[in-house]
């Protein structure tokens, strides 16, 4: 299944502020995080993870150093701050919102399967 | 993670030169992209792809280097500049640079003819007796419509943004050429001397491409202010060479040139000079880019020793602050410098770098104007109260208190950054949300202080 284009833009400012809250971490331990919690259905482009950690750094809302990792290489660790914190908090607020009444859409809508070939046999 | 093998290594090495080649893309940033890389290289060999598998699946998985170099740059100290680099479609850049080259010289020669028209036509005095005021009044709406016009050409400026611009310069030039100003009285000095400032906002809604609500772009046009002001005094010294020269060489020929360098070339080439030097930081970006960060470097420490120099004296001396005009006019000056020097270190820092010697150097630079500027408000203050208004007191009052107000909140917003406790971003934010208060005072001067005053 491909997620749109939209919805992981839109997802991914949360989803890296809280793998952030469960503790530090780097580029690409996070990218492996977001596969292991989708269960590898949610693709980035890997690169883009970078910009859009840099821009949580301008804002506040994580902060980061450069540490050597056990490979003897240097490597960029990020750690959320308490201005991210309130961030993740008013981000998960927003998303509970939709989640419900998405789940409200889920309960009350019943796609027949027949339903659903429907247009393509008009065209 | 094993030794990776030559060819591998090669390969990183390869990866790594082309990716140093992108602008947007910094050093720092090339080596935590470089990490990943190897990462995700070591965990796809761990699944059993041979080294140039998992090298051409690792980069393919980063995804496209152009999209990334332009998140980078859109993230990145954000410099238009950049973005337009990268745009596509470079592939005629030296026929782009070529007709641009074509207009800027058409535009230099325009401003400079646009000085020259009023007095070629009768119109005002600009001659070996006598210059009229009505060049004094005018100085920045010969060029300035010009430069504004280039960038409003060159950042595709719809016909809405068209429109304020007109507006704005038309109706500049008729509020200080209708109202009944005396001649070279201090209301119109004053207008004289703040028309420009609002007058160089307009031309940085042209320079946004009319998106002056962004903060980031904001902060564009403060760089390029910077930048053009230092390709400007090269240019000037430059030109002031060449004006000694041609009167050494027609006086050796026992001509004078006086006239020649006085009324044509000095004129002509300090407008002309303002386009093509607001071309060259456009294009020639990477040179002063360089420069300018260095001498704010080099003299924020030296001013700051100044004023502290100063305020020990001060207090040593015990003497009080002497307003009389020119001084108060020269801690003004002073004040707007150390702005200056603030703004420039502000936009050309990475704004993700940690506290360093250079921002505790800023922090008491900042401080001390601080008290410098009360101490001249105070003095200004028991001067009014002593002799009463006049234009160039309230006009004095004025500026300071602006400056007290960015001084101060900076103050305190570069304290916090030191402790950790806010972003540098918010530093930034402030002078950018800060830059109309500039531009709605220096207008209300232009308009308000001559019917306020009667014109003296």
């Amino acid at each position: 299944m491909n997620v749109s284009k939209d919805l992981v833009a839109a997802s991914a400012t949360p989803l890296v502020l809280g793998i952030l809250a469960e503790g530090e971490s780097y580029g690409y331990a996070i990218l492996k995080r977001v596969a292991e919690l989708s269960s590898g259905e949610l693709r980035w482009t890997d690169g883009m993870l970078y910009p859009l950690l840099h821009r949580l750094e301008r804002l506040g809302h994580i902060e980061a150093h450069w540490r050597s990792s056990d490979t003897g290489r240097r490597r960029k660790y990020y750690r959320i701050t308490a201005r991210g914190l309130e961030a993740l908090q008013a981000q998960r607020l927003q998303w509970e919102v939709v989640e419900g009444a998405l789940k409200g859409v889920w309960r009350s809508v019943v796609i027949a399967p027949d339903r659903l070939r429907l247009p393509r046999e008009a065209t | 993670m094993a030794e990776a093998p030559r060819d591998l290594e090669a390969q990183f090495g390869q990866w790594r030169t082309y990716l140093r080649h992108r602008q947007a893309i910094r050093g720092t940033d090339v080596e935590e992209l470089e990490g990943h890389l190897r990462d995700q290289v070591a965990a796809l060999q761990d699944l059993g792809l041979d080294d140039d598998e998992a090298f051409l699946v690792a980069v393919k998985r980063l995804g496209s280097l152009d999209a990334l170099s332009r998140e980078f740059a859109r993230e990145h100290s954000d410099r238009l500049w950049k973005q337009l680099v990268l745009a596509p479609g470079q592939v005629d850049a030296g026929k782009a640079e070529r007709t641009d080259v074509g207009v800027v010289v058409a535009l230099a020669l325009s401003a400079a003819a646009l000085l020259k028209l009023p007095h070629l036509f009768g119109f005002a005095t600009f001659g070996p007796e006598v210059i009229d005021s009505f060049y004094a009044r005018n100085l920045s709406l010969f060029v300035f419509p010009v430069l504004a016009g280039y960038f409003a050409w060159k950042r595709g400026l719809d016909r809405a943004g068209w429109g304020w611009l007109a507006g704005a310069f038309a109706s500049s030039a008729a509020v200080v050429n209708l109202l009944p100003f005396t001649d070279f009285g201090n209301t119109e000095v004053l207008a004289v001397l703040h028309l420009p400032i609002a007058a160089w906002l307009v031309v940085g809604f042209a320079y946004v491409g009319g998106r002056w609500r962004s903060g980031r772009r904001r902060m564009d046009f403060v760089r390029f202010s910077g930048e053009l002001f230092i390709y400007y005094v090269l240019m000037a010294l430059g030109g002031g060479v060449l004006m000694v020269f041609t009167a050494l060489m027609f006086a050796a020929i026992g001509l004078s040139a006086e006239d020649l360098v006085q009324f044509w070339i000095l004129p002509c080439g300090a407008m002309g000079a303002v386009i093509v030097g607001a071309w060259l930081v456009e294009a020639k970006q990477s040179v002063v880019e360089n420069m300018a960060p260095v001498l704010t470097r080099v003299f924020t420490p030296l001013f700051a020793i100044l004023l502290l120099v100063f305020l020990a004296t001060m207090l040593w001396t015990g003497s009080g602050l002497d307003v009389e005009r020119e001084l108060l006019i020269g801690f003004d000056l002073l004040l707007v410098l150390v702005l200056g020097l603030l703004l420039y270190a502000i936009s050309a820092r990475d704004p993700d770098a940690p506290p360093d010697a250079f921002d505790l150097t800023q922090l008491v630079l900042v401080a001390s104007a601080l008290l410098v500027d009360a101490l001249a408000l105070a003095a200004i203050a028991s001067r009014i109260s002593d002799f009463g208004f006049s234009p160039n007191k309230v006009a004095a009052l004025g500026e300071n208190l602006i400056l007290l107000v960015n001084l101060g909140w900076s103050a305190v917003l570069y304290f916090r950054f030191l402790r950790g406790r806010s972003p540098y971003s918010a530093l930034e934010r402030w002078q950018t949300a800060y830059l109309p208060v500039y531009g709605i005072w220096a207008l209300l001067v232009v308009v308000g202080f001559g019917p306020i005053f009667d014109f003296s």
